[in-house]
C-alpha cells in the first residue's frame, strides 16, 4: 500500500506504524466519566467499507495522519495530517 | 451410513456407489427455538453440542457462503492448549481433551494428529517465561516440557542453532499438541449436527436482527425472515458488522492474517515449531505441504488477502530458522478476516439484548478451540450460564478492568 503523505508524496506503508480508528483522536472531556472512557478506550466502529485511522510516520518524518482507507480493497482514499484534522474540529 | 474400514473396503470392491451426502440441504423453516448464525467451526460445533449434549431440538445454523468457506479453511491447523493465564488454560486444556476423543465421538476422521508442539527460546527471560507457563499448564492438567538446546537440537538438527540475532537456548514442549484436518473439522460437525436433526442452511447470509422489546425474536436473511427464540452469533472476524444490526459496538478490530503452503515435500518436519521471535511457525501437512504464517498485517481489513511486505516478512523468518527451506517453491498463500480483540482473549457471553449471545474475538486463535467453545457457547445458550471454563470470557471485563491479557499489550489489537 502507498500513502499520499501530504507532505512527502507517495509513500511505502512499510515506513508507518498503524494506531487504529482516527476517532481515537477524540478523547472524551476529563469529566465525561467512566462509561465514556470505557467506550473510548476499547469499543471501535470496525466498519467494513470507508475507515478514517491513523498512521505514524515512524520511518520518515515522524508525523501522524489521519489516512481514509477502504477495508475491503485495501485502497486508500487520502491522507491528511492529524495536526490539520485536529486543528480544524476544534 | 457409519465410516468404518469395512465400509471401506465393501466400497472400494463396488465402485463406491454408496457413499451418501453428509447432511441434507434443507430450506429453511419459519422458525427454529435457537438460530446460529454462522456455520464455520464454532458455529457447527455449537450445534452439534446443542443437540447431543444438551437435548435441544429445532436448531439451525445460518451460513452466508458454503460450510468451510471462511476461517475454519484458512487457518493452518494447529491444536494445542499452552497458555498462561488462569481465564485462558482450562478452556483450551478442555479443548484440546475434545479433540482427543473427537474422531471416535463423530464417526469422522479429522485426521487429528499429536505431533507436539515446540515453542523457541532465545534468552534467559524467554527460558523464565516459559517455564512459569509450563507450569501454568501443568497446573490446569495440561503437559509441558522444557528442553535445552541439547534437547531441541536431538529432536530438530535442522534448525539454524546460531542465529547472530536469535540464537536457540532451548524450547518449551506440548507433546499433545498437534494438528488437525480442519475442513474434515467443518465437515465433520456438520454431519454429526445434520444426523441430529440441525438443518445446515447454506448461501443464508443473516441481513438484519429482529428485536422487539429488547429482545430478539429472530433475523431476516436473504432467504426470508426466520423466528428464533435465542439467537447466538458465531462469525468471528464479521463480528462487528453483525452485532451493529443490533446496535452494538465491540471490543473487536478485525484484521487480516495471511498463511503459506509450499509444494509437497518428502517428511521432513515432524512437529509444529512456533519462532515467535522471529514471526514464524510452520508444520508439514500430511499432503507434505510446509504450512506455516507469521503475524497479522496489522491493519483494520476485511479482504480475506494481505499485503507483500508480511509474505516478506514471514520468508525471512523461516530462511532465519531453517535455511534448508529456502529452495522449497510456494505453491499458495491466502487470507483470512481475525475478530481482534482487545486483550487478545475471546468473548462467550449473552449481550444487552434478550435472547441475543455472542461468541466472538478469536483473535489468531479459534481453530484449537473449536471444540470448547461449541461446547460452552451450547452450554451457555441451553442453561443461561457460562460454561466453567469459559466464564472468565465475559463481554463486560474490558468495563471492569478485569481484562485476559495474554501478551500484556493492552487495548492495541495488532499487537496481540
Amino acid at each position: 500500500m502507498l500513502i499520499p503523505h501530504p507532505l512527502l508524496g507517495p509513500r511505502d506503508a512499510q515506513e508507518f506504524t498503524y494506531l487504529g480508528d482516527a476517532a481515537l483522536m477524540n478523547r472524551p472531556d476529563p469529566a465525561a466519566g467512566e462509561d465514556a472512557f470505557c467506550d473510548h478506550v476499547y469499543l471501535r466502529g470496525n466498519p467494513a467499507g470507508v475507515h478514517r485511522e491513523l498512521w505514524f510516520h515512524e520511518q520518515g518524518d515522524r508525523s501522524w495522519l489521519v489516512v481514509t482507507r477502504n477495508t475491503l480493497t485495501h485502497e486508500i482514499l487520502g491522507a491528511e495530517l492529524a495536526t490539520d484534522v485536529a486543528r480544524r474540529s476544534e | 451410513m457409519r465410516f468404518s474400514g469395512l465400509r471401506l473396503v465393501k466400497e472400494a470392491l463396488t465402485g463406491h456407489r454408496g457413499w451418501e451426502p453428509l447432511w441434507r440441504d434443507p430450506d429453511p423453516q419459519p422458525r427454529y427455538d435457537i438460530v446460529i448464525v454462522g456455520g464455520g467451526g464454532h458455529g457447527l460445533a455449537t450445534a452439534y453440542y446443542l443437540a447431543s449434549v444438551f437435548g435441544q431440538a429445532r436448531i439451525a445454523v445460518l451460513e452466508k457462503g458454503w460450510i468451510g468457506s471462511g476461517n475454519i479453511g484458512r487457518n493452518t491447523t494447529i491444536i494445542r492448549s499452552n497458555y498462561l493465564l488462569p481465564g485462558n488454560e482450562p478452556f483450551y486444556e478442555f479443548s484440546m481433551k475434545l479433540w482427543e476423543g473427537l474422531e471416535q465421538e463423530l464417526n469422522f476422521n479429522a485426521m487429528v494428529s499429536q505431533r507436539g508442539i515446540v515453542n523457541l527460546i532465545h534468552t534467559d527471560a524467554q527460558r523464565d517465561a516459559y517455564r512459569r507457563r509450563g507450569n501454568a499448564m501443568r497446573l490446569a492438567g495440561a503437559d509441558a516440557e522444557l528442553l535445552d538446546r541439547d534437547g531441541v537440537r536431538a529432536r530438530l538438527p535442522y534448525l539454524n542453532f546460531d542465529d547472530a540475532r536469535f540464537p536457540i537456548k532451548g524450547g518449551l514442549v506440548q507433546s499433545r499438541a498437534g494438528t488437525a484436518r480442519h475442513d474434515g473439522v467443518a465437515w465433520g460437525y456438520a454431519r454429526g449436527a445434520d444426523r441430529r436433526g440441525v438443518d445446515l442452511i447454506q448461501n443464508c447470509e443473516v441481513t438484519g436482527l429482529r428485536i422487539e422489546g429488547g429482545a430478539v425474536t429472530g433475523v431476516e436473511t436473504t432467504r426470508g425472515p426466520i423466528g428464533a427464540g435465542k439467537v447466538g452469533v458465531a462469525v468471528a472476524g464479521s463480528s462487528s458488522r453483525v452485532m451493529a444490526m443490533a446496535g452494538m459496538r465491540l471490543p473487536i478490530e478485525s484484521h487480516v492474517l495471511q498463511a503459506f503452503v509450499t509444494e509437497g515435500l518428502k517428511p521432513l518436519i515432524d512437529t509444529v515449531i512456533t519462532f515467535g521471535a522471529g514471526h514464524f511457525y510452520i508444520s508439514q501437512s500430511d499432503k507434505g505441504g510446509l504450512v506455516f504464517g507469521g503475524d497479522i498485517d496489522g491493519y483494520n481489513s476485511y479482504a480475506q488477502r494481505g499485503n507483500l511486505a508480511v509474505v516478506e516478512d514471514v520468508a525471512e523468518g523461516g530462511m532465519a530458522l531453517m535455511p534448508m527451506i529456502g529452495r522449497a517453491r510456494l505453491l499458495r498463500s491466502w487470507g483470512g478476516i481475525m475478530d481482534m480483540s482487545m486483550d487478545g482473549s475471546p468473548i462467550i457471553d449473552r449481550t444487552p439484548v434478550e435472547g441475543l449471545y455472542l461468541n466472538a474475538g478469536w483473535c489468531y486463535g479459534g481453530f484449537k478451540a473449536t471444540p470448547a467453545s461449541g461446547y460452552a457457547f451450547a452450554h451457555l445458550l441451553a442453561t443461561g450460564r457460562p460454561h466453567e471454563t469459559a466464564a472468565a470470557y465475559r463481554l463486560d471485563r474490558f468495563a471492569r478492568g478485569q481484562l485476559i491479557d495474554e501478551k500484556g499489550a493492552g487495548a492495541q489489537p495488532n499487537l496481540h
